[in-house]
């Protein structure tokens, strides 16, 4: 029962289709938004198919396992945090405490695969990309965790599943947590790579940062793994943040949960469309003294309030 | 990599930021930009050359083709030329009628580059609504001359192309429907701090700097230099129409962006002016087809600032020389100042924040006192061969393997 779980729902096979369908709303709204048609429904399957279909090329110079590698890599880490993550009820597939942790971990997993592959793509533009990543891991990480972090010391456990329960029976509580929510919703394009945050990738500067010698099928896994990482952290944060709408009916269950992840996907294509690509220096700075003095304050305002919450 | 932490980035001939090829060598230290070498030269088409060998007539038509977005700043420049030789009355009419194209040319071009600027730092939103705006401006100027480019309505001693009423009612709507979107991204640019942030302080060209590069249009405009073609030395039907020079204090790549929503606002003053004052009569005098000998220097405010033409015609029907001083020529100097000390990151916008056009720039340097000849194809081909291995790169190796598949996917088509 748990391989199907894993295989099928809430495993790989419904990620793999979420992410395409996140990628689609995310394309298909940043469109709109420009005032553009946009893409059709099927457009990010047909772009994964095709380039599968595409030779997968290694430049002489780069360091052939490690290029060919961090694209799986990449998506099986993405892959594996979702099954901690809880999707239709307010507990996920597997839970541990402390798994919050361990999900956050895999998330980092597919940045430092973005360093590993441009490290080693040996070009330019990718050694740029791959530093610049690393840099604004460092910026994005610290406000991200701590907001998180913030939520479960409320909540007081480490678990996603015990923290998304515990809110679930505090509804008011969910309200304490709308800094940090905002926060991580910044935060968290940085960890995909998105205006204004797109720095590892800025097409303009550095051609497509550590994906510049990637194409074919190496390009396809990548792209999935970020598709995929998008649902995933999208999951985490309506988990954490807006844990409601858990019902008894998993296909009721199922519209709310589909219904957040696209609400949040929303918000991403919303903040990158109407904002600039920051340079890196503005980032760290926008991050640390923004971000971190807010994330700081919520947890002060959690500790606070968690002295009045009765137990 | 050096071992001093500098790192060689070579951006260009083929980069996505570029929409013409050319190549600026970067050192950058992390995200600093230690030295900058900028190297034209991949564009050259010989177009001065080639206006030798035409008549005045075909030479409106090549002139066009310099650039593909000030295509009639550079026919008029020419023709303005031709006419000064001539000594042409040129008819108001057709002054006015080339000033209004003119200006439609500006409103284009600065929606077309508030667009590039957009997405040169990221913000693709910004590209997306100016290009659609643009659109008004491209169906207006295709409405009255015919094309959207290259609008072939100069023609020696006039225009080609009368304005109707109609065609004049369109022509005020289309401008009030920009006037009303530039005022909104004169909002987004006072007003975006993701775009200020951006654009503030980056690609700094003090103005004395400015001066000493010998910068034109709205790149010395930004800089606090007060010079403008129309106004320092009227041409067309400039004199008679009232508007302001945009000067801006930033010095930054902020304050180019200003210049040039401000004059956006300027063309729609100017345009409604020549309308509202069109003088009746006809569009054009008849020219000789042989042109007396003579030469003049033509000047013409273009979008990208000052554009120069020296024609010097012999007395026949093709001009003995003509000179084109693009203004992408008098800003790409200041370049390398701009990038100094800059960071990686703000090269494009940099680099974009002077509208460069560089097919219009590139020159034939003949260097005198070195060895020069001529070469057959094969012996340029082994020297490009030798030049390449001796910097590491030997395709040797892929050319035997592509031969080999060939070779193999022909047999087996045959057996």
């Amino acid at each position: 029962m748990a391989f199907v779980q894993l295989l099928l729902f809430p495993g790989l096979a419904f990620l793999f289709v979420m992410g395409l369908a996140a990628e689609f709303v995310d394309r298909k709204l940043y469109a709109r938004f420009q005032n553009r048609v946009g893409p059709p429904w099927f457009q990010p399957a047909a772009d994964f198919v095709k380039l599968l279909s595409k030779e997968n090329l290694i430049p002489d110079a780069a360091d052939r396992p490690i290029f060919g590698l961090m694209p799986i890599l990449a998506f099986a880490s993405a892959v594996t945090a979702y099954f901690y993550v809880p999707t239709l009820r307010s507990n996920a597939l597997f839970s541990f405490d402390g798994d919050l942790i361990v999900v956050l971990y895999f998330l980092t997993i597919p940045t430092l695969t973005f360093f590993l592959a441009g490290w080693y793509s040996r070009s330019a533009f990718s050694m740029i990309g791959a530093i610049r990543s690393m840099i604004q891991l460092f910026a994005y990480e610290v406000p991200l965790f701590l907001c998180l972090l913030a939520a479960a010391l409320l909540a007081d456990t480490w678990s996603v599943s015990g923290v998304a329960s515990f809110y679930a029976n505090h509804p008011p509580l969910i309200l304490i947590n709308l800094p940090g929510f905002a926060v991580s919703l910044m935060a968290l394009l940085g960890k995909l790579e998105k205006v204004p945050f797109d720095i590892p990738e800025a097409e303009t500067e550095i051609v497509a940062g550590s994906f510049t010698e990637y194409g074919g099928k190496s390009l396809a896994f990548f792209k999935a793994a970020i598709n995929v990482e998008m649902v995933v952290a999208a999951s985490l944060l309506a988990a954490i943040f807006l844990p409601f709408g858990f019902f008894a009916n998993p296909i009721l269950s199922a519209v709310v949960y589909i219904a957040k992840v696209f609400f949040i996907v929303f918000l991403i294509a919303l903040a990158r469309s109407v904002a600039a690509r920051l340079r890196l220096d503005q980032m760290v700075v926008v991050c640390w003294k923004i971000f971190g003095t807010v994330s700081f304050g919520q947890i002060v305002l959690n500790l606070l309030v968690k002295g009045w919450v009765p137990r | 990599m050096t071992d001093r932490g500098e790192v060689k980035v070579r951006i260009g001939p083929q980069h996505p930021a570029l929409k013409e090829p050319e190549s600026f060598l970067i050192s950058v230290r992390g995200e600093k930009i230690t030295a900058s070498t900028v190297k034209l030269g991949y564009n050259h088409r010989g177009i001065e050359k080639a206006m030798e060998e035409r008549t005045y007539i075909q030479d409106l038509y090549l002139v066009e083709r310099i650039c593909g977005i000030c295509s009639h700043s550079h026919s008029s420049c020419f023709v303005q030329a031709v006419e000064e030789i001539a000594q042409l009355a040129v008819p108001k009419r057709a002054l006015y009628i080339r000033t209004l194209i003119g200006e439609l040319e500006r409103i284009h071009s600065h929606l077309l580059w508030l667009g590039v600027a957009g997405h040169e730092i990221g913000f693709d939103t910004l590209l997306m609504y100016t290009w659609r705006d643009r659109e008004v401006v491209m169906d207006t100027l295709a409405s009255l001359t015919g094309n959207r480019v290259n609008y072939g309505i100069n023609t020696i001693g006039g225009v080609r192309r009368d304005l109707t009423p109609e065609k004049i009612e369109a022509t005020l709507k289309a401008a009030d429907i920009l006037e009303e979107r530039t005022k909104y991204y004169i909002d987004v640019a006072k007003e975006d701090s993701t775009l200020i942030g951006r654009l503030s302080n980056v690609g700094r060209l003090t103005h004395d700097q400015a001066v000493k590069f010998g910068t034109v249009g709205p790149t010395a405009r930004a800089s606090n230099v007060n010079e403008d073609v129309r106004r320092d030395d009227p041409y067309f039907a400039y004199p008679e129409v009232t508007f302001d020079v945009i000067v801006d204090k930033h010095e930054d790549v902020y304050g180019r962006t200003l210049v040039r929503v401000g004059e956006l606002m300027q063309s729609y003053q100017i345009i409604r002016q020549i309308l509202k004052n069109l003088p009746e009569g006809p569009i054009t005098v008849k020219a000789p087809r042989r042109i007396p000998a003579g030469e003049a220097v033509s000047r013409y405010e273009a979008p990208r600032g000052e554009d120069m033409h020296f024609v010097k015609s012999d007395g026949t029907d093709k001009p003995e020389r003509v000179k084109v001083r693009a203004p992408t020529l008098a800003n790409v100097q200041a370049v390398s100042q701009m990038l100094q000390d800059g960071y990686l990151a703000d090269l494009p916008i940099v680099v974009a924040a002077i509208d460069p056009c560089f097919s219009c720039t590139d020159r034939l340097i003949a260097l005198r006192g070195t060895e020069s000849g001529t070469m057959d194809w094969d012996t340029v081909r082994r020297r490009g061969i030798e030049w390449h291995r001796k910097k590491g790169l030997d395709f040797s190796l892929v050319n035997r393997r592509f031969e080999e598949r060939v070779e193999r996917s022909s047999k087996a088509r045959l057996g």
